[in-house]
This record gives structure tokens, sequence and C-alpha cells, in this order.
């Protein structure tokens, strides 16, 4: 008990523990708002690509596509664990705006709008069509024209607050969209006779995924068209992916073995039948696989924050073992009247953990709170600062694809950063503290020592 | 092993030694020094300074180690003490009175008196004896003249107050013996007079007291008076 109130007592009465619990709740606020920050944005890029996908792609790279695509996505349907499934055509065009001689490269998707939205986040990042996906395609001054989805980036503007001008949609735009046919074996399938497939498209909505990428570069086409413009329809029809979405009780990797392991012996039944190697190209992947190469780039950049800030915490450490080494030599002679009724070392040593492990509780409740009135306001401040002084501390929003800064606290982020705040306390006055407690009390409470 | 006479002493030194390492020569302060107080006694040790008085004093109190010969309680070498053992004969058997008083400023008078028994308990055990520890506290305080200071901080009392203080704190856990080091050397004569009356007091009740002083008209006012001298202790 006598611990308790010591070191509460050294707390209180000693103003150089302000400074300690000062610097531990600088850190702690500093690490709290820069990784509620940063998980914020990964988790949210995360679920955004996981909208993009779907759970689960079954496809290749190659934009010969595979054949088959039918007979397996009758075989999911059949499945219970199988929420959509959607057959998606995946290539490249040139696109050019009807009237000008500009060409554009972009990627194009041909998707069946119903279906796909089933399987993945389509339906919702549309504006116009959000409520009736069906008619996506369907422009709406002229609901017979064939339409097409334009990433919003390539049609719309944001300004500097991240949002984008609707009102100056670009009605009535039609694309000329021209690609190369592939056949089978993923030669030109117009050789010789004008090499491109070419057809105009009107614009009918556009999709607001948040992606950068894909607003800025993709265009969503009917799938029938887009299998007709690729060279993919023909007596063998092919397509590029399945996207599959799993009903809410099923876990990501079980059903992607599953789906892995119906692939494997559909392929297999398939292996005497002609195009058959096409289908020896074709991965079953998780969103997550699937989407790797862009989500692994944030989640490097999470990881070297996490590095940096650890070693911001050991700046902590030292701050705290500064401040525990001066208050356990001004307090030696504390030591020594201890020692004098019977405190054991172990005890001494335990004394100024405690009160290290209050430095590190209070520096951290300070920070923690602290941390979350300002993330609780940080888009407020942000918005001041920019319609006051026009400065955007973190992102251009008219050139990053980012909308609010994130500022929902994750309870376990919260609780590992006070624990290692605390943790950093008590690692820095481990040393002062064993000091401490081999001090001898005959030294302590010498005359010379006063 | 040197054999313990147990006879009727509470803490009996034989044969004991000590020396320091001053820079590069070693200072012997005990050369062989033999000393016993029996239960009741209230025995002063006088000495020049520098003569090893308070190291003798320390010793005998296990806050230091001789570098040869024995230190008993009631029959037992203190060597032969295990860690905890040493900790609990510091924390019940004997009581320190300093100098300089020591109190812990970040504590209140009655704090500092009942701060023993406090150390001696865990939390649990501490709420289950802390009314009567207390009580006892306000008890001693009462009889020292400092009822009515219980709440105040060290800084807040005179030099006399504050020994009285360490003397309360000192009697906290009834030790078997009182071990006081120039206990009025911080102190004018007339508030010296009121500590040493207070040792009498608590003398006349049974207490057993060894007290160190350089000051002869001081270490009279206890039974007797034995003179360190040369490392070694010799009958006034």
């Amino acid at each position: 008990m006598y611990k308790l109130i010591l070191a509460a007592r050294y707390l209180y009465k000693r103003r150089i523990a302000y400074f300690a619990v000062l610097a531990v709740a600088l850190c702690v606020f500093i690490v709290v708002v820069v990784m509620t920050v940063m998980t914020g944005l990964v988790r949210d890029f995360k679920q955004k690509n996981h909208l993009f996908a779907g759970d689960c792609v079954v496809g290749t790279e190659s934009l010969v596509g595979f054949v088959y695509y039918e007979d397996f996505i009758k075989m999911l349907e059949q499945e219970d664990i199988i929420e959509g499934v959607s057959p998606v055509i995946k290539s490249y065009a040139l696109v050019s705006p009807e009237g000008t001689e500009r060409n554009v490269g972009v990627e194009i998707m041909g998707v069946e709008p119903v279906s796909f939205s089933r399987a993945t986040g389509f339906g919702q990042s549309l504006y116009h069509h959000r409520d009736d996906v069906s008619k996506a395609f369907e422009p709406a001054y002229d609901p017979n024209l064939a339409g097409c989805v334009i990433g919003i980036d390539l049609v719309l503007s944001r300004d500097a607050k991240g949002r984008y001008s609707y009102d100056a949609g670009p009605t009535g735009l039609s694309l000329a969209i021209s690609c190369f046919p592939l056949n089978s074996k993923g030669a030109l399938a117009k050789a010789g006779a004008g090499l491109v497939n070419t057809k105009t498209f009107h614009y009918s909505d556009n999709s607001h995924s948040g992606l950068a990428r894909v607003d800025g570069s993709l265009i969503y086409l009917p799938f029938d068209e887009a299998q007709m413009l690729c060279g993919m329809d023909g007596p063998s029809k092919r397509a590029n992916a399945i996207h599959i979405k799993f009903k809410p009780d099923v876990k990501l990797q079980a059903g992607c073995e599953r789906v892995a392991s119906l692939w494997q012996s559909f392929s297999q039944g398939k292996a005497d039948q002609g195009l058959a190697d096409l289908l020896q190209k074709v991965t079953v992947q998780s969103w997550k696989d699937y989407r790797r190469a862009f989500i692994a780039a944030m989640e490097k950049e999470q990881t070297m924050m996490t590095v940096m800030f650890a070693l911001v915490g050991i700046t902590t450490v030292f701050i705290v073992f500064v401040v525990s080494y001066m208050i356990i030599s001004h307090k030696s002679k504390d030591i020594g009247i201890l020692k004098s009724i019977g405190v054991s070392n172990a005890n001494v040593m335990l004394l100024f953990l405690v009160f290290s492990f209050f430095v590190g509780l209070l520096g951290s409740a300070i920070g923690v709170l602290a941390g979350w009135r300002f993330l609780v306001h940080i888009n407020e401040i942000e918005g001041w600062l920019y319609d006051k002084f026009g400065f955007q501390p973190l992102w251009d929003r008219t050139i990053y694809a980012i909308g609010d800064i994130p500022n929902i606290i994750d309870l376990k982020v919260l609780c590992v950063i006070i624990l290692s705040a605390i943790a950093a306390c008590l690692a820095g006055a481990l040393l002062p503290c064993g000091l401490a407690a081999k001090q001898r009390p005959i030294e302590t409470l010498q005359v010379s020592q006063l | 092993m040197m054999e313990i006479d147990k006879g009727d002493f509470i803490l009996k030194a034989e044969g004991v030694y000590k020396s320091y390492r001053m820079g590069a020569t070693e200072v012997e302060v005990l050369k062989g020094v033999d000393f016993g107080v029996k239960k009741g006694e209230f025995v002063s040790i006088v000495g020049a300074s520098g003569s090893g008085k308070s190291t003798l004093l320390h010793i005998l109190g296990a806050l230091d180690r001789p570098d040869k010969g024995v230190v008993a309680y009631m029959g037992r070498d203190l060597s032969r003490y295990g860690g905890g053992e040493l900790n609990r004969f510091r924390n019940k058997m004997v009581g320190f009175v300093f100098q300089f008083y020591h109190l812990l400023d970040e504590l209140s008078v009655l704090e500092n008196v009942y701060l023993p028994t406090m150390v001696s308990k865990g939390v649990l055990g501490w709420f289950g004896c802390r009314r009567r520890a207390r009580n006892r506290a306000k008890e001693l305080l009462k009889q020292l003249g400092l009822g009515e200071r219980a709440g105040h901080k060290p800084y807040q009392l005179s030099g006399g107050e504050r020994q009285r203080v360490a003397i309360g704190r000192a009697l906290m856990n009834e030790p078997s013996v009182l071990l006081a080091d120039e206990p009025t050397g911080n102190l004018d004569s007339a508030t010296g007079d009121g500590i040493l009356e207070a040792f009498g007091t608590l003398n006349r009740a049974g207490q057993t007291i060894v007290m160190v002083s350089h000051d002869e008209r001081v270490a009279q006012r206890a039974g007797h008076t034995v003179i360190l001298a040369d490392g070694k202790i010799r009958r006034a």
C-alpha cells in the first residue's frame, strides 16, 4: 500500500515528473492520431478493394481469357455458399471522344450489371442508377443507345474539398471504343483486316469506387458488347474472370478453398475438350490476393509508420529513464529510510516501477484523451485551415481520391498504444529502479549525503 | 564460527571489525568491538567524531554487516538471517532514530509514524489493520506531545517535533530495541533535553535503548555509558 501512496505522491509533488507525463502524453497523442489516420486509410482502402473485387475471383491475367465459364457459373450457382457470381471481360482499349481525334488508352470491363452488382459493390459505385442497376448501361436521354459507365475521374473533377460537381456531368458524351480482338491462341483475330473492333458508346453513368486507379482509367461496358469487341464471342465464348460473393456466414478462406476445389474438378472434367489448355492458366484467388499488388503497398507504408513510431517510443523510454534517474537520485534519502524500516530491495525497485507505471498510465490517458478530441475534430480543423489560410495539410483533394480524413479510433490499436507506452515507461525506469534497489542505506543516510 | 553466549542480552556484538576504503587507504574503524545490551537497559555509546559509533549502531541494527565478528539478536547470529528475515528484523525488532530525523517529506506526520506497520503488510493486510495502526500512531503522537500535529507535513514542524515524530515511527511496531544515532545532535539544548526526557520515560516503561552520542553530558542521561575509542569499547 505504501508503494502506491508514495509513488502517487512522488508523481504529484515532483514537478519533473510532470515533464515525463507530458512527454509520454505527447508521444501517445502523436501515435494515436497518426496510427488512427493510417489504419483508417488502410482499412478504407481494403474495403474499397473488397467491394471492387467481390470475395473471390476465378480468372486469368491473359487477355485471351478462358472458355466454359458459363458451365462453371452454373456449377457455382448450385452451391449453398454463393451469394452472387458474375462473368467479366477485362481488356484494354483506345477511347476517342466523338468529334475529336484524340485517343486515350483505358482499361475496359465488360459486366452484366445485375449479377455483377450482386457479386461486387459495382451498383453502390453508380451515381444515377444506384437504385436500378439493370439500367446502368441505358443513357438517360436515349435508353436504346449502347451505354457505358465511366470511371468518375475520367469525366468529373474534384474540388479542393474532394467533392465532385455532378451537375457538370458529361450528358450526351459519346465515346468510340476500339479494342484489338484476340483469338483463342492469343493472336490478333482480325490480322490483315482492319485489326480493331470499334463501337460507339454513350455515357450513361459514372462509377465512383474510391480507388484512384479504377476511377481514373476504367470504363464499364455491357458484357456482350465487350465480349464482341475483344473477340471473345463466337462458338466458344470466353471471359477473363468470374467474380464471386459468398453468403455472409461463409468464411473467406473456406469459401475460396471450396471454389478452388470445384474449379479443380471442373477443369479436370473438361481436360479432353477443345481449348482446355486455356483453363490451366486460371487461378482462384481471394480478393486480398487478387488485389495484393495494391494493398501490399499500403500495408508496407503502415508497417514503416509503425517502425518509425517505435523509434518515437525509444525517445519516450529515454525521457522516462532520465526523469526516473533524476527522481531516484533526489530520493536516495527516502530509499535509505525505507530500508531502515525493513523495506526489501525488491520493494524499493517496485516502488519506483509503480511510479513509472503511473507516469505511463497518466501520460497515456492524457495522450489518448487529447488524441481522441483532436481526431473528433480533425476534419473540421482541416476545413478551417483551408477556409482560413487555403492550407490543406494532408492531401490535395483535387489530386488524391481521399475524402474525409479517417478518424475512427480502433480500440485494439488504442490498447496496443497504451500498453506500449506503459511498457516503454517501465523499460525506461528499469535501470534507475535497479540502481535504487542496490543503494545501501548507510550510504544514503550518511550526513555527507544530505 | 564464534559461539554466542546467550545470557540475557537482547543484542550482542562480539569481536566486530569494520573497515572502509577511503581512496587508496583502508581505514579500520572497529577493531574487535564487544558490546551487549540487556532487556530494559538504556545504554549510551560515546566517542569522538569518526570513532565508529554510528557504524557500530548500523551494524547492531543490521543496516550494515561487519567484516568480522558476530552480532546476535536474542542469541541468534544475524549473519544467518535471510534477506526477508533481516527486513523483518529491521521492521519489527529494532527502531531507528537518526540525527537528522529522516522523515519522508511526501507523507504527513501520522503517515510517517504508521509507515513501518504499512510496510510490513500487503494491500489487503493493511486494510485489515489500518484502523488499529492509525489509532496506535495517534496514541504515540499524543504521548509525544504531537497530538495536534498528525495532519501536518514534516517541513511544517520544528526540529524537536520532527525528532519526536521519528521516535514515534521507531516505536510504532513496538521494537525490542530502540537505536538512536545522535538524537539530539541537531537540536538546541532545551529541545534536546526534551528528547532525552522522552527516552527516559520510555526506558522507565521498559523500552531497551542504545543511544550514540559524542556529547558526554547527553550520554550521562542513559543508565550506563560505554566509550568507543581506538575502535574498541571501554567501560566509562
